[in-house]
């Protein structure tokens, strides 16, 4: 073996561990030992190393007993916006400094009841606030990756920073995420990783600390496509806990990845082709386009006129849901209180803990949304981008209608920049990051990264395919053959 | 539309969040800068668009209403910053 355990893709390991070539608690030591010398990523925040060698102990046993589903034994990484039990889960936010959950998420739940294994809780921009996870309260995550030999930091994307940099560091052999805006796919995509955002309603948000309940979906972030199929079925499934969470069958994801879109429709929207967009990013669109014709599909020119409203329309609607969200971030039940002074009422005490507990984004989305849904500007603003996304779901079912069957779009703008490199920027700039993935969100589809080149400077780049809802099977299919296409080897070389 | 340090002051101090009064220009032009871009959603004709309340159609589901779930007091309080006698703290509220 090239790499060590910890290099291995879910599935590879599923049957290193079935044929009994290796244990759990070897592999999770193996992935233990890499998290210990990989510090300077700052990637994962609250190790659970105890946790892990105990539930790979249990898998093991499991796994010995013939009683192993597929990602029994498999060491992950958490994001801290999953609440897990006794573990910290605090959204990377000062506000939730001390939060130990008395209750379990129901997706790590489900992953534990499919045997997988918690390395411990990884870093991310402050609830899931942010595009650069340059907005935790624990520093920044640092990507593996580097632009040649230049030793400049770069970002491995947000808001899923910590779970992507795990990823492709291989510290853990996959990780979840959760997607309100891109925070899947974005940061997948810098880092070279696949990562999949569900249809709305696949997984269950219960146990997901909220940022925009509407737009919110966990979903895997791994070292294959396979893999995402995999992890995706453990992770998915009705639960009466969350209200939207959908009542449908889970089906067998991994079987649908046949490698044949022969007669397949792909759509490539004209609104993303964007004036500025990098010839890297174009010539790669157009590569995507090559190897998913080769692969026999059709291609097929289509239109999603409202695409460029999708943004500030995600400006609106995610704000005014963070604002009611967060409104329980008072001082009372959980987290962090401010010192009062003396005479303080509860006003002061609400409005400095506030103030000292939440980072600086976090504070202007929940001002934002606030002042959107404001008595006089309710309809102006929050109606209007509510009647707007109305017309952007309606341009997918138009197309998905006309009989296409998937969408390829660039997943990215740009590969990743440097840490503070849009220090200066406004936050527009900032949110420019999810320019294409976020009308995703807004149409409650499944879109999934996957990595198809590099830049001129050896970053990854990602593309997109954007498939109907409930259909994660087909989409990943169209992900399998052009992650098969595109062949993407490249790891980060090792410096930390 | 745009928003002034009196505007900005009002939108902290319905959001609970304290800002202090040098902080209010900077704050101001920052929101002006997002509203400027939310104003965009202007130009789309939504005359006769319903605003979405639900991404997938769906009817919420009903349950018998039941106690499904209690006798936690101590799970509770485990994560409050005050807690005392079986209660969460705080201030004085009313004068």
């Amino acid at each position: 073996m090239m790499g060590g355990l910890n290099t291995l893709t879910i599935a590879a390991a599923r049957e290193g561990l079935r044929v009994g070539e290796f244990t759990s608690v070897e592999l999770t030591r193996t992935c233990l030992e890499q998290i210990e010398g990989a510090a300077a990523l700052n990637a994962f925040v609250h190790n659970t190393p105890e946790l892990a060698l105990e539930q790979a102990a249990a898998a093991d046993a499991r796994i010995g007993a013939a009683d192993a589903p597929a990602m029994c034994g498999i060491p992950l990484g958490i994001k801290d916006l999953f609440c897990t039990k006794g573990v910290p889960s605090q959204a990377a936010s000062r506000i939730l400094q001390g939060f130990r959950p008395e209750y379990e998420s129901t997706v790590t739940q489900n992953l534990f009841d499919a045997g997988a294994v918690m390395l411990g809780k990884l870093n991310m921009d402050e609830f899931a606030m942010g595009s650069s996870n340059e907005t935790s309260a624990y520093g920044n995550v640092i990507s593996p990756w580097r632009r040649g030999n230049d030793t400049a930091e770069l970002t491995p994307g947000g808001s899923s920073g910590g779970s992507a940099s795990a990823v492709a560091a291989d510290l853990c052999l996959a990780a979840t995420g959760t997607d309100t805006g891109g925070s899947i796919r974005q940061p997948a995509a810098f880092v070279g990783i696949t990562g999949l955002k569900p249809t709305y309603g696949r997984c269950s948000r219960w146990g997901i600390i909220a940022f925009a309940s509407s737009l919110d979906q966990a979903g895997p972030m791994t070292k294959s496509v396979r893999d995402a199929a995999i992890m995706l079925g453990a992770m998915a499934g009705h639960d009466a806990k969350d209200s939207t969470s959908a009542d449908l069958a889970v089906p067998d994801f991994e079987a649908a990845l046949t490698g044949d879109i022969r007669g397949k429709k792909i759509g490539i929207p004209r609104e993303y082709r964007m004036d500025g967009m990098p010839v890297e990013i174009e010539t790669l669109w157009q590569q995507g386009v090559e190897m998913l014709r080769d692969a026999g599909a059709e291609i097929v020119d289509i239109s999603l006129p409202h695409t460029k409203y999708a943004l500030p329309a995600y400006y609106v609607i995610a704000p005014a849901e963070a604002s009611s969200n967060l409104a329980r971030y008072d001082g009372v039940r959980y987290g962090h209180r401010a010192r009062l002074a003396q005479g303080d009422g509860i006003t002061e005490m609400y409005e400095k803990t506030r103030a000292e507990g939440f980072g600086a984004e976090v504070q202007r989305r929940v001002m934002i949304g606030t002042y959107v849904l404001s008595a006089g500007f309710y309809d102006a603003y929050y109606n209007r981008a509510r009647r707007v996304r109305a017309l952007i779901k309606r341009d997918f079912e138009q197309v998905f209608d006309a009989g296409i069957d998937a969408i390829l779009t660039p997943a990215t703008p740009s590969a990743a920049f440097g840490l503070g490199e849009m220090i200066d920027a406004d936050p527009v700039q900032m949110y420019l990051n999810d320019v294409f993935t976020v009308t995703v969100n807004l149409a409650g589809l499944p879109g999934i990264a996957v990595p198809t080149g590099v830049d001129a400077q050896g970053l990854p780049l990602g593309l997109q395919l954007i498939g109907r809802p409930w259909d994660e099977g087909e989409l990943l299919n169209h992900a399998y053959v052009l992650e098969r296409a595109a062949g993407f080897v490249s790891k980060p070389a090792k410096w930390w | 539309m745009s928003i002034d340090t009196k505007t900005a002051a009002h939108v902290a101090k319905l959001a609970r969040i304290r800002v202090e009064e040098d902080a209010l220009p900077v704050l101001a032009q920052e929101f002006n800068t997002i509203l400027g871009f939310i104003e965009q959603l202007n130009e789309v004709d939504v005359e006769g668009i319903e605003p979405m309340t639900s991404v997938t159609p769906m009817r919420l589901k009903r349950r018998d209403d039941v106690v499904t779930d209690g006798d936690q007091q101590a799970a509770v309080l485990s994560n409050a910053p005050d807690a005392r006698e079986g209660f969460f703290a705080v201030p004085k509220v009313v004068e």
